[in-house]
């Protein structure tokens, strides 16, 4: 509960927050919350949200999930709900189109943020250092290590999502498929 | 009634498809409630994002409770809550009972990069749609140079880059204001 009222952000933010709540109440060990965290993010949905409902049912079997994920959530809700009531008689108010105003460009940030993120881990090789491309020949170092295999789907799902009706469930779906073919030939 | 079951069913359908943080969310949220559902406009769902970025909470969850209140009162709030939380909450039951090593499977690994692969190319959808929706001026792109850098070079955390964004806002309509008295 109180994690989600500070989990700002996403749900990176919050991991340091769960961290040391966990290890007041002693409810799982360090090597676990690692594992809980990488589940988290390879499952789909808020990994806030997936976190919480593996700790809680690690912690306290199916209600405790049930009561973790809802902490997790209340918060937003009760917030979001009263927000929404008030934006819905504000919005046209200059003072909430200038606010909107500068955090859009900020959001957008945001957004290009996540997209390097998973650009890092995805599309280059591991090992990978910033610090190495530094040098004269930083374009040779980048080519090195570039995966050109997930290049390929993120070139192609972009190329279909932008000209093709293409529902984005099925991209996803596709992407998927072809990575676990391409990984029975031995290519990823 | 069957508006409540259809915000839940395709909130359902983007939250078991949400990979890769909520933002990846937009383009399902665009073709299912924009395009097919017209529940929202584009404009109206860019201005959902930004702000449940601006508060607290996961990005995914904030927006589908903005746009079930939005479309179907506090039973639509509630019901694409539940319906985007669900698939989350039984995948990860299930992981957590049965494959708790799953991650070592390389088979799982792959499919796991080829989705990645396509989250980048709904992410920078994403950012194309909020772009073009959020910058229509020159300032717009420098403030979102200066967040980059802050977000990426300097690490500073998100809440505090969004504060700014509401603190440029914010001054942006005082200038406004003291403009329109000395008038």
């Amino acid at each position: 509960m109180k994690i989600g009222l500070f989990s700002f952000g996403g749900g990176y933010g919050m991991i340091p927050l769960i961290g040391r709540e966990i290890a007041v109440h002693n409810w799982l060990t360090g090597q676990e919350f690692v594992n809980i965290i990488s589940i988290s993010e390879m499952t789909p949905g808020p990994i806030a949200v997936n976190t919480a409902t593996f700790i809680g049912y690690k912690a306290g079997g199916i209600p405790g999930g049930i009561l973790a994920t809802t902490g997790v959530v209340l918060p937003s809700l009760i917030l979001i709900l009263s927000i929404s009531f008030f934006l819905s008689r504000f919005q046209n108010q200059p003072i909430i189109k200038d606010t909107l105003y500068g955090i859009r460009p900020v959001v957008l940030a945001l957004i290009i943020q996540a997209a390097i993120f998973v650009s890092k881990s995805t599309l280059f090789k591991e090992g990978m250092n910033i610090k190495a491309m530094l040098n004269l020949n930083a374009i040779g170092y980048l080519l090195e290590f570039i995966n050109p295999i997930t290049i390929a789907i993120t070139v192609i799902s972009l190329v279909t999502l932008l000209f093709t009706r293409i529902h984005p469930i099925l991209v996803i779906l596709a992407a998927g498929a072809i990575g676990v073919a391409l990984h029975f030939i031995g290519v990823l | 009634m069957k508006k409540i079951l259809v915000l839940f069913w395709t909130f359902f359908k983007i939250g078991s498809f949400t990979f890769g943080g909520g933002f990846a969310m937009i383009p399902l949220i665009e073709r299912e409630i924009v395009d097919k559902k017209k529940w929202i406009s584009q404009n109206d769902m860019i201005d959902i994002l930004t702000i449940s970025q601006s508060f607290p909470g996961a990005v995914a969850v904030n927006s589908a409770i903005f746009i079930g209140r939005r479309v179907g009162g506090y039973t639509g709030a509630l019901s694409a809550l539940l319906g985007v939380i669900l698939p989350s909450f039984l995948i990860i039951i299930l992981v957590a009972r049965v494959f708790t090593y799953i991650s070592d499977i390389g088979a799982v690994k792959a499919a796991l990069k080829g989705i990645s692969s396509a989250v980048i190319a709904l992410l920078i959808i994403t950012a194309i749609r909020v772009g073009k929706a959020g910058i229509k001026d020159k300032i717009g792109p420098f403030i979102t140079i200066i967040a980059l850098l802050l977000l990426l070079a300097a690490g500073i955390h998100p809440i505090y880059v969004v504060m700014l964004g509401i603190v440029l806002g914010l001054t942006r309509y005082g200038i406004k204001i003291i403009r329109k008295k000395k008038k």
